[in-house]
């Protein structure tokens, strides 16, 4: 059967548009294409790959990111929809040198192998402290559940947000 | 430059780092988002590439109109099977280092179908989302042919295969009369046991970074488990010099088999980088990570028979195993049962399927994974029917010689794994009449299993450059796709050398490096550590050389025996003060670096008088809702016998990882077909259910002393495998302790247990 060329013509890509984040403390505007997702705003337009891709579709966690204090899939939303808000990474988390807490747990804790799945793990381990809904090993198990990693290093992931849960508390501060 | 292997030539008792559990030296890149995986290198002027996937599993492209995905603004091409240059010829020249017997994949070779989600175009874009959209515009039709998908439906259309890939050992010849012992037997067990098809699912999904340069030379970034498989195929694909290539993969966002081979995103990244002369980026989608490798589906009889006190009198084994209609691809699923029990009659085989699908590719611990299931689920049958202790059963027919071989094994610790993995579960209060232990509406049920994996080892050349800073650099062309093999080689270098793990730095993950196999088997730290430890011997013995010239004589004339190396000095080990800096002794001798290279090899003769492997025996404990079926594991105790553990902290991380995939693969993993259309129906992370943080326990991981003096200079054997191979049968073992009810089908779901139950 021979080609033949289509009678309708494509519509066009979006034409870009400007975005205004505020991502790890400093104001980014881009100029992009209205259907890029915030994941590969970070990743493409920002050069933040700190932000993994596992899936795209919202079912693995790689690319949790912190909105406003939040964790979000940043593959399920567009860049656009996320304008004037602050959006944190992990390239956010440490301060200068000083990593954050999560982030020393997660190398004392070996609660990382190939890393790929770590900085979502840790963003959403920092949403999850936030949220002050955790209270048992049980519920960081159940609240950690949508970021997957495929090496298993989940009883340390769960050590690891205990220790800073537990140091927390006994300092004080909020859990 | 062979460093010759000598037995002698031993790592010393620890009293460095090696032993330690120093904290992974790549955990700080990783935490910060630092680390680079291959699609995550910036390219100015970069271009993305996006598959088309065949919508049939087998037949004939009749056509594929290209013109609306050609029209879109920002669309560079679209590469099919009519415009791709012509390439290589020979079945040879697409064989990777990993690849079996047949004819490899070749992508947009011509207008065949083979397997559904086969890449059948590639639209380049200028940028990721209008190459994604254009691909949705790309329209291909088809004339389907008659295809077969289904393992049960075929399974007796089946072949031996024969030695089809490097590394296979077809299963020994019968011994004795099986059938007529199993006829005889006091006490028989025969059923037959399924296992599901399993994809890898690394969390990083396949993709290539290929850079053109001007003078026509290619640096590719690629998610592979062999920098140099990836380099060597490249050239021989696209016949280019090696000189020409340069392959990277510092790091890989996981694999566990599914980097062993290069995949079609390398092919068409450097197909379209070549063609376009311009940087090309292909990333498979989730549901294109089902289009490749994967565990094989395997239907498998196993029969023993026994006598009353538990000896085994008759041992039959038999698989049937998928593989593709172009490639023969085999692992080693039946042999490990006529390894690990003594029986004087015993018959294994092994049969494959040709299937219209992708060629099956090795899965963490290939085989064993497979096979050491249904022989050790049998085994907890046995038990039962004989109402002897499952632990003891084992004990009973276990043995100290390998009876395919008759040879004797380096080490085996299994007893201590049995007798320190009990202890520290408790096994001894197991009541053994099943349905006997519950809480409330939850049956509990404690299941054991022993697993094996094999303790290769292959060649490897390392480098090594010691600074007048102090510093130490080894390198060479491996990988760490999240093992710890950063961590485990810098701990063996420093260990060698006397110097602070900080003081040294790994390189990997470059085809410009020494040469090193492709990192799989569990064979890593065997096969590079022992050439790490051989490059660092020889700076060691040229330091000493250099120190024992020098004037002064500052080790007062103390043999290469009698001195140690450490905390950065030559240290006389009767008389401590007599001690010099490497870095004076480097001074002295006008050196401002020391540049070393050597290659180990196996201890070949040693090795083919034993069979070498690693062991573990698995606890776990089960809950099982009585009503609805469903399983938590809420308790593994995994023990391991692998040689000497170079760092506790990263080969817990591997065997409890490990475990989380027997976990999988007992309860949840599975690639669900859909045999009208040849096409699996759940190929997204939704749907294809791989363990999540609630799915998981504590695991208790112990390592039991065994010392090795055959396996390598290390005595260590590697973990990357061992960990999965006796966890699925164990949690079966542990659900029918539980439930009374015998579920012989993995991933064990809950539909299947309410239905025996009802039976």
């Amino acid at each position: 059967m021979p080609d033949s060329p289509r009678s309708t013509r494509p519509a066009p890509p979006p034409e870009p548009v400007a975005v205004t984040l505020t991502v790890n403390g400093a104001e980014r505007t881009l100029k992009i294409a209205p259907w890029t997702s915030l994941l590969d705003a970070l990743r493409l337009h920002l050069d933040l790959t700190g932000t993994k891709k596992g899936c795209d579709h919202g079912q693995c966690g790689a690319c949790t990111v912190l909105v406003d204090g939040r964790r979000i899939n940043a593959c399920l939303t567009l860049a656009v929809m996320q304008e004037g808000r602050s959006v944190t990474t992990v390239e956010g988390l440490a301060r200068g040198d000083a990593l954050h807490p999560l982030q020393e747990a997660f190398i004392a804790c070996d609660a990382l192998q190939c890393g790929y799945c770590t900085p979502g793990q840790l963003c959403s381990a920092a949403g999850l402290l936030a949220e002050g809904k955790a209270r048992s090993d049980d519920d960081i198990r159940e609240l950690m559940s949508g970021n997957i990693c495929r090496c298993g290093a989940y009883p340390g992931i769960v050590a690891a947000i205990r220790s800073v849960m537990n140091r927390r508390a006994t300092d004080g501060d909020a859990p | 430059m062979i460093a010759k292997p000598r037995i002698p030539d031993l790592l010393p008792e620890p009293g460095g780092p090696v032993g330690r559990p120093v904290p992974r030296v790549d955990g700080r890149l990783k935490v910060t988002g630092a680390a680079r995986y291959a699609a995550e290198h910036p390219v100015p002027g970069l271009l993305h590439g996006y598959v088309v996937s065949a919508a049939i599993a087998r037949g004939r492209i009749t056509g594929i109109d290209t013109a609306a995905a050609l029209a879109v603004p920002g669309v560079i091409e679209v590469f099919t099977h009519r415009n791709r240059p012509d390439l290589a010829r020979f079945d040879r020249t697409w064989q990777d280092g990993d690849a079996p017997r047949g004819s490899p994949f070749r992508p947009l070779c011509d207008d065949e179908v083979q397997f559904s989600l086969q890449p059948v175009a590639l639209v380049v874009a200028d940028s990721p989302e209008t190459a994604r959209y254009a691909a949705r515009l790309v329209e291909v039709t088809y004339e389907a042919r008659e295809h077969r998908t289904d393992l049960h439906a075929h399974r007796h259309d089946s072949f031996t295969p024969g030695k089809a890939k490097g590394g296979f050992e077809p299963p020994p010849p019968p011994r004795g009369d099986p059938d007529r012992a199993l006829a005889l037997a006091d006490v028989r067990i025969d059923a037959r046991y399924t296992q599901a098809t399993e994809h890898h699912n690394p969390m990083e999904m396949h993709a290539t970074t290929a850079v053109y340069h001007d003078d026509g030379t290619l640096t590719v970034y690629d998610k592979t488990q062999g920098a140099q498989n990836t380099r060597s195929y490249i050239c021989k694909v696209f016949g280019l010099p090696a000189s020409a290539v340069r392959v990277l993969n510092p790091f890989v966002g996981g694999a566990f088999g599914s980097g062993l081979r290069p995949q079609h995103q390398l092919f068409l990244a450097v197909m379209a980088a070549t063609q376009l002369r311009r940087p090309v980026r292909v990333e498979l989608s989730r549901p294109q990570m089902f289009s490749f490798g994967h565990r094989p589906e395997t239907i498998q009889r196993v029969a023993l028979g026994a006598r009353r006190d538990g000896r085994l009198t008759a041992l039959i084994h038999e698989a049937v195993q998928e593989s593709s209609r172009h490639e023969t691809y085999v692992e080693i699923v039946v042999n490990w049962s006529g390894q690990q029990y003594r029986c004087d009659n015993v018959r294994l085989d092994y049969r494959l399927v040709r299937l219209d699908r992708a060629t099956p590719l090795d899965q963490r611990a290939p085989g064993a994974a497979t096979g050491v299931p249904a022989i050790e689920m049998a085994m907890d049958e046995l038990a039962f029917a004989l109402d002897v202790d499952p632990v003891d059963l084992r004990l009973r027919n276990y043995t100290d010689t390998d009876p395919n071989t008759g040879k004797p094994f380096s080490s085996k610790e299994l007893r201590a794994c049995f007798a320190q993995g009990a202890e520290r579960f408790g096994w001894a209060r197991r009541r053994p009449r099943p349905r006997s232990m519950r809480d409330g509406r939850e049956l509990i049920g404690w299941g054991v299993a022993a697993g094996v994996w094999d303790a290769m080892q292959g060649r490897a050349t390392a480098r090594a450059v010691l600074g007048l800073d102090g510093r130490l650099t080894v390198s060479s062309a491996t990988a760490d796709i999240g093992t710890g093999t950063y961590t485990v080689m810098s701990q063996i270098a420093a260990e060698v050398l006397g110097l602070p793990v900080e003081a040294v730095t790994f390189r990997l993950g470059d085809s410009d490096l020494p040469t090193a196999p492709i990192e799989g088997g569990s064979w890593t730290v065997s096969t590079v550590g022992s050439a790490v430890k051989a490059v660092c011997d020889r700076v060691r013995a040229r330091l000493f050389d250099l120190a024992s010239a020098m004037d002064g004589a500052p080790l007062g004339g103390a043999g290469a025996r009698d001195v140690t190396f450490a905390g950065g000095h030559i240290v006389v080990t009767a008389d401590p003060v007599r001690r010099v800096s490497l870095t004076d002794v480097m001074r002295s001798g006008g050196l401002p670096a020391i540049e070393e290279e050597a290659m180990s090899l196996p201890y070949m003769v040693a090795r083919s008088r034993h069979t070498l492997g690693t062991h573990s025996a698995v606890f776990a404990e089960v809950r099982v809702d009585e009503d609805l079926g469903t399983v938590r594991v809420t308790r593994v105790v995994s023990a391991i016998a692998a040689g000497r553990i170079i760092n506790p902290r990263t080969a817990a991380s591997q065997i409890s990882g490990a475990v989380v995939w027997g976990i999988g693969m007992a309860l949840e993993e599975e690639t669900i077909f859909d045999h009208t259309l040849g096409r699996c129906m759940n190929h997204d992370l939704a749907e294809y259910h791989v363990p999540v943080n609630a799915d998981v326990p504590e695991i208790d991981v112990i390592f039991v002393d065994e010392r090795d003096t055959v396996v390598n200079p290390l005595g260590a054997k590697g973990v990357g495998e061992i960990g999965i191979v006796g966890v699925p049968a164990a949690i079966a073992n542990a659900i029918f302790h539980a439930t009374g009810v015998r579920v012989r089908d993995l991933p064990i779901t809950l539909d299947k247990i309410l239905m025996r139950q009802e039976e």
